[in-house]
């Protein structure tokens, strides 16, 4: 069956276009191709380089930013089709302070404690991720910690210190002074503590 | 790595994109609706697709929404796995839903892409595919022409190809409510969770009066992805009914899996036939749940 549909005119194609967006807080706007990723935007245009991009093409995690909140892949997003929306990438994690400097945030505090990057290249994505992993459930078992962080690839840390750091920053999200354990955590005795 | 030029149109109406997509093939362009880009993008990316013209269809009014009712759930073109994924009536409806996003891809893909895109994109690696036959739901198209109700048997024609026009654009898709008494079971084995499954098996079993004078007969209906070139359904009320071994045998037997680089075809023939029994066997859990709840 078969029914009308209210006719509608053809809009215009464009190949350049002015995005407008609210990024860490502040408003940015720059004329670009519409073939322009989210992920080169941010780097090419803002010169925030701090997202960084691996594979390009939505596998490794390395470009995850915030969209409205969320964790999506900045790679896999034209700028053009989220124009108007509020992004935070990496450099907008941590607080600015009256002072003028800024302190890192509970994630990122939780990534020194356990030693949980090595050449930092995956971290940036790693650590919205898991920022927004958080906020959903403020405290996660070792278990939810890994899944997590399973879209995200790591070719250095092997992972633990990172299953490490998301138990950690929860504990520091819910206590900014909680002390690290003499030994350390160590995310073995959190996954069989879950079994 | 980067995607060649296009042209990109951003419609605010239903009847502007269709106008829009009805003018370039007019024209014969080739164009792609763009929804989520989880999908599209990667292959725009590698260059596998070089479309001259991408209508984007974000920031059109009036397709982000799940409607539900005692028939099935019906989700808009712009409704994000994530968003259908969090729905409690549409689950409560159909729990096949959220038993199978649980399992497409990583939670940061789910906030962007869309099921109906997954449809659209018809990979029968996809979970939403295998949910939509298995269901027996439809995707409703639109185009300058009018509205059709596609159903699902009809809509998957081949390996990433749907019987969707090029002028067309999915509206939603509906997927019918769970029958009474039934439980259902979406299982899967993947290298790493979330990422595509080698094989992949949803079950829908619904306990019911005895068909002869014997012993009361359960319906018993699988569907299955990444082991035919489009989402496959199979009635193995008969096959349950002569046991697990019979199961196996009848699926392996009506796959088709290829070989690639994660699995052989053997491989994946010998789990899918594992993988159908764990999924009924746990779709008969649930049933006795409800049964004893
Ligand atoms: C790393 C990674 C892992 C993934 N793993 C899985 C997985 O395990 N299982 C799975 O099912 N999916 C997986 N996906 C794909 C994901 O589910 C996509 O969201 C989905 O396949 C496409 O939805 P989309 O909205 O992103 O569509 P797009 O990418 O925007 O479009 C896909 C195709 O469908 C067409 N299309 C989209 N919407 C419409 C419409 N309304 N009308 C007409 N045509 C339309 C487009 O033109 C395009 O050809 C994965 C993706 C990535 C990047
Ligand atoms: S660069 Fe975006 S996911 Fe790898
Ligand atoms: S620290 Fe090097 S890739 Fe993760």
């Amino acid at each position: 069956m078969t029914t009308s549909v209210t006719p509608g005119t053809a809009v215009p194609g464009e190949t350049r276009r002015v995005v407008e967006l609210t990024v860490n807080g502040v408003h940015r706007s720059a004329e670009v191709d519409v073939r322009r990723t989210l992920a080169d935007f941010l780097r090419h245009d803002l010169a925030l380089t701090g997202t960084h991009v691996g594979c390009e093409h939505g596998v490794c995690g390395a470009c995850t930013v915030l969209l409205d909140g969320l964790p999506v892949r900045s790679c896999l997003l034209f700028a053009a089709t989220v124009s108007g929306h509020s992004i935070t990438t990496i450099e907008g994690l941590g607080q600015l302070q009256p002072d003028g400097t800024t302190k890192v945030s509970p994630v990122q505090q939780a990534f020194r404690d356990c030693h949980a990057l090595q050449c930092g290249f995956c971290t940036p994505g790693m650590l919205t991720t898991i920022t927004a992993g958080l906020a959903e459930n403020p405290h996660p078992t070792a278990q939810q910690a890994v899944d997590m962080i399973s879209g995200n690839l790591c070719r250095c840390t092997g992972y633990q210190n990172i299953v490490e750091a998301v138990l950690r920053a929860a504990e520091l999200m819910e206590n900014p002074d909680a002390p690290l354990p003499d030994e350390g955590f160590t995310a073995d005795e959190h996954a069989k503590g879950d079994a | 790595m980067k995607p060649a030029p296009f042209r990109m149109y951003a419609p605010h109406t239903v009847a502007q994109a269709v106008a829009t997509l009805a003018a370039l093939e007019a024209e014969g362009q080739h164009a792609k609706v763009l929804a989520g880009g989880q999908s599209l993008v990667p292959v725009l990316a590698m260059r596998l697709a070089e479309p001259g013209h991408l209508v984007d269809i974000n920031g059109v009014a009036g397709l982000d929404a799940i409607d539900v009712s005692s028939a099935g759930v019906r989700v808009g073109a712009l409704v994000r796995h994530a968003e259908l994924l969090r729905h409690a009536e549409a689950n409560r409806v159909q729990p096949l839903l959220s038993q199978a996003l649980n399992l497409v891809a990583h939670a940061t893909i789910r906030n962007r892409g869309t099921t109906v895109g997954s449809l659209a994109h018809a990979d029968p690696s996809g979970e939403m595919t295998a949910v939509l036959v298995l269901t027996g739901g439809s995707v409703t198209a639109v185009s300058v022409r009018g509205e059709r109700e596609i159903p699902a048997a009809e809509f998957f024609v081949g390996p990433l190809e749907s019987s969707l026009a090029a002028d067309e654009l999915a509206l939603s898709a509906f997927f019918p409510a769970a029958p009474a008494g039934a439980g259902t079971a979406f299982v899967e084995m993947a290298r790493r969770h979330g990422d595509y499954a080698l094989s992949g098996v949803g079950a829908v079993v619904i306990p019911g009066p005895s068909r002869d004078e014997g012993a009361p007969t359960i319906s018993v209906s699988c569907g299955f992805l990444s082991v035919s070139e489009t989402p496959l359904v199979l009635d193995l009320s008969d096959a349950w009914a002569a046991g697990e071994d019979s199961v196996m045998a009848v699926v392996r037997a009506a796959i088709d899996p290829q070989d690639d680089i994660h699995a052989s075809a053997d491989y994946r023939r010998h789990i899918t036939g594992i993988l159908a029994v764990r999924a009924i066997r746990e779709a008969l859990a649930r049933v006795r749940e409800e049964q004893a709840a």
